[in-house]
């Protein structure tokens, strides 16, 4: 009685979910989604990382893990470290780009700089109280790992490219798809690991 | 200075807390002159008043249940329709009969700016619509195939990374208690999440004194996801719609309602 039950539930469920086919898919993508100012349609073209981490099912199987290895090695490929080899820029900078959440929409122009919207998903100074939670709480960040190398490094990392590390990290790949400026990635490294910053209070 | 601290660092969720309560606050004061009701009036006059080239009125609109048959209509939508051949939401559906019924074309409506003209009546006939399924049962159903394909379409769409942030709809809408800045964000993948969210739209959004059908609110979220602009009505708004919608299958529809 039970496993006849089972199947019949597993039946449901694969006619649930019975997936469309990428034609089908694709099809519905191009008649439904147009460009407006800067959010072309051509955003629709995913690379690897995107077209991986959009597959639910392989993301969570034995394949999906080995693939993920692949990914993080191409992701890691792509960061540069910093062209004067300062890592550390103005805290004080870094906190008004981490407030900052606009850029990459269509009713934004696409002129000046954007912001990295950090406050969006992290605690960081914790004297800002409207703070998101998708991402870890950075308050005291370096205070708390110390300020070797190895942690500047981890760090310029993740801000460069999260899915060097995590194949399908939330956070977007701020330097590796030119986010923001070399300048704005050193002003945040200031923010989370200049000693004198108010995150290491 | 010490517990000054403490009580700072240990207030932010309680902070979160508070400004959700507030707001439930804020909704039990106005439960009797909700903001949305005003569109809802409004719409009721419009259901009934010759409009476009036709001169007819909506009111023999079939949105599912019959000509004319509105109690419970939305809390059933999106479905098939026969006559379309096709899934459609509460907004495509009324674009049907606007264009049927009434002689005015879709896209006079799909390209018309958000909150004024034609865009202006659709929200007034949503709320009026919307507001004869308040209180009962979400029962949108994957009985034809149509409505399945709709809803695989709208699962795979939700979990699609795509621009250049790399966001998904469940970049953000996939776990439990997350927030966006104080923004609290609905798990859409759970069925309480899904219902609390599909359940809540149309709505008057107080923060900026509008009133949101469930298109417009899908249009601002695909806005910050960084994706392309979607078409007012399209099938991804409608894959995604079914998509809450079937998850939220069972929970109260309680449009339209009032938010933040």
């Amino acid at each position: 009685m039970k496993p006849f039950l089972g199947l019949i539930s597993l039946i449901a469920v694969y006619a649930l979910a019975q997936e469309p086919s990428d034609t089908e898919f694709n099809a519905m993508l191009q008649r439904s989604l147009r460009t407006e100012g800067i959010a072309v349609i051509q955003r629709m073209e995913q690379d690897p990382t995107q077209l991986f981490c959009s597959d639910h099912a392989l993301i969570s199987s034995p394949e999906g893990s080995k693939r993920a290895q692949e990914i993080q090695h191409s992701n890691f490929a792509t960061i540069t470290p910093p062209s004067d080899g300062v890592f550390i820029g103005d805290w004080k900078r870094g906190e008004s780009i981490a407030q900052n959440g606009r850029g990459g929409t269509w009713s934004d122009s696409g002129k000046g700089v954007s912001g990295g919207g950090c406050y969006n998903c992290h605690q960081i100074d914790h004297k800002e109280i409207a703070y998101g939670n998708l991402g870890p709480s950075l308050w005291n960040y370096g205070k708390l790992r110390g300020y070797s190398k190895e942690v500047i490094q981890t760090t310029w990392n993740k801000l460069f490219n999260a899915k060097a590390s995590q194949a399908c990290s939330v956070m977007p790949r701020f330097g590796a798809l030119h986010l923001l400026t070399e300048q704005q990635l050193q002003d945040l490294m200031g923010l989370l690991l200049d000693p004198r910053s108010p995150v290491n209070e | 200075m010490c517990l000054g601290l403490m009580l700072l660092s240990s207030s932010n969720p309680i902070f979160a807390q508070t400004s959700a309560d507030d707001l439930t606050q804020y909704r039990e004061m106005l439960i009797n002159s909700n903001p949305a009701d005003l569109y809802s009036a409004a719409g009721e006059e419009k259901w009934a008043t010759p409009l476009g080239p036709n001169q007819v009125s909506l009111e023999r609109c079939d949105l599912g249940l019959g000509a004319g048959k509105l109690e419970g209509a939305a809390a059933r939508l999106p479905r098939y329709f026969r006559d379309t051949d096709r899934v459609q939401d509460l907004e495509s559906r009324l674009m049907t009969c606007m264009s049927t019924l009434q002689g005015i074309p879709e896209r006079t409506v799909i390209e018309a700016p958000f909150g004024s003209g034609p865009k202006k009546y659709m929200d007034e006939i949503v709320a009026y619509v919307a507001s004869f399924s308040r209180g009962s049962a979400i029962e949108v159903r994957t009985d034809h195939p149509k409505e399945q394909a709709m809803y695989a379409m709208g699962k795979k769409a939700f979990y699609l990374q795509a621009g250049p942030y790399d966001f998904s709809c469940a970049s953000c809408h996939s776990q439990d208690a997350k927030r966006i800045r104080l923004q609290e964000l609905p798990n859409l993948t759970s069925h309480e999440g899904a219902a609390a969210a599909w359940g809540s739209w149309p709505a008057y959004r107080i923060s900026n004194g509008q009133f949101w059908t469930m298109q417009h609110r899908l249009n601002d979220c695909l806005r910050q996801q960084r994706w392309p602009y979607p078409v007012y009505g399209s099938d991804l708004t409608i894959a995604l719609s079914m998509y809450m919608a079937v998850n939220a299958r069972g929970g109260v529809y309680q449009a339209p309602g009032l938010k933040r």
